[in-house]
């Protein structure tokens, strides 16, 4: 991709993403009634759950990403999973955030130890742990492969945050999207979780964009360095 | 009383969305901007060296 067509692609995605997030921002809090238990608070629910989804698809790309790196040793794949990781990432942890707050009202108090919250956390600080491993790594092949490690290591943690509302009892609310047969919301309450998602993917893959054209930078310095050193 | 406290912790879980993904994009800036000095600096120097 050019740097003109990436620019491009890029001012393309803000428009749809704040078009899609002007719709749903009215939808939520201009139409949507309150829920009844819970009152307005509910609402977080349009900023956590499509945060999660964005993060978690965010840190399966990164590993679908880190397993062609480890196949090829071509640093492109890494430099794309670490590009993605990061900004998963960064909406892994609104996910703690706004859980945190949404807890503070519902359960009372901002944190619980449970099953949903604990192997979250535990997410959260895998990857963060990827992102400090690669600062801390010069080398860059060395960096590309313990990185990969780390990635796929973090993804099996994913399918326990996923799956831990099923496998043990937890303080965390049962599955309420129709997509995991849960039912408890209903129609018109549940589509703008899907177009909020839609709406940070498009934020996401702009994140990405610009993260690998910061990686493609640093190649350029580095190889530039290489260079005024041959002289 | 209630209802004004969902208020605000809905309030307050909306503001921290947005200042992490701004706290994000600032870091993304700054990052940029120093990569774009770091490679002025580096080409000034392979011209500098390509010159001796």
């Amino acid at each position: 991709m050019t740097s003109s067509t990436r620019d491009r692609f890029i001012y393309t995605l803000a428009v749809i993403c704040a078009a899609l997030l002007v719709w749903d921002f009215y939808k939520i809090f201009m139409v949507l009634p309150d829920e009844a238990n819970q009152g307005a608070i509910y609402r977080i629910v349009y900023v956590h759950v499509p945060s999660i989804f964005t993060g978690f698809t965010g840190f399966f790309v990164a590993l679908v990403a880190s397993g062609m790196y480890l196949g090829t040793k071509n640093l492109k794949y890494d430099a794309f999973a670490a590009a993605v990781t990061e900004v998963a990432l960064a909406f892994a942890t609104i996910v703690l955030a706004t859980g945190m707050i949404w807890g503070r009202i519902a359960w009372g108090v901002w944190w619980a130890w449970d099953a949903r919250l604990t192997t979250m956390l535990v997410c959260w600080l895998i990857y963060w742990g990827y992102v400090m491993l690669r600062r801390a790594i010069e080398e860059p092949t060395q960096r590309a492969r313990l990185s990969a490690v780390v990635s796929i290591f973090g993804c099996a943690d994913i399918l326990i945050v996923w799956k831990s509302i099923e496998w043990w009892r937890t303080q965390h609310p049962a599955p309420v999207l129709s997509m995991r047969d849960g039912g408890g919301m209903a129609p018109g309450m549940e589509a703008p979780i899907y177009w909020n998602w839609l709406a940070m993917m498009c934020l996401a893959t702009i994140f990405v964009l610009v993260r690998m054209r910061q990686e493609e930078t640093s190649r350029e310095i580095d190889s530039l360095r290489r260079l005024a050193h041959s002289y | 009383m209630l209802e004004a406290r969902n208020l605000t912790y809905m309030f307050y879980g909306y503001s921290a969305a947005f200042l992490i993904l701004l706290g994000y994009v600032i870091s993304l800036a700054m990052r940029e901007r120093q990569l774009r000095g770091e490679l002025d600096r580096v080409r000034r120097m392979v011209q500098d060296a390509g010159k001796k």
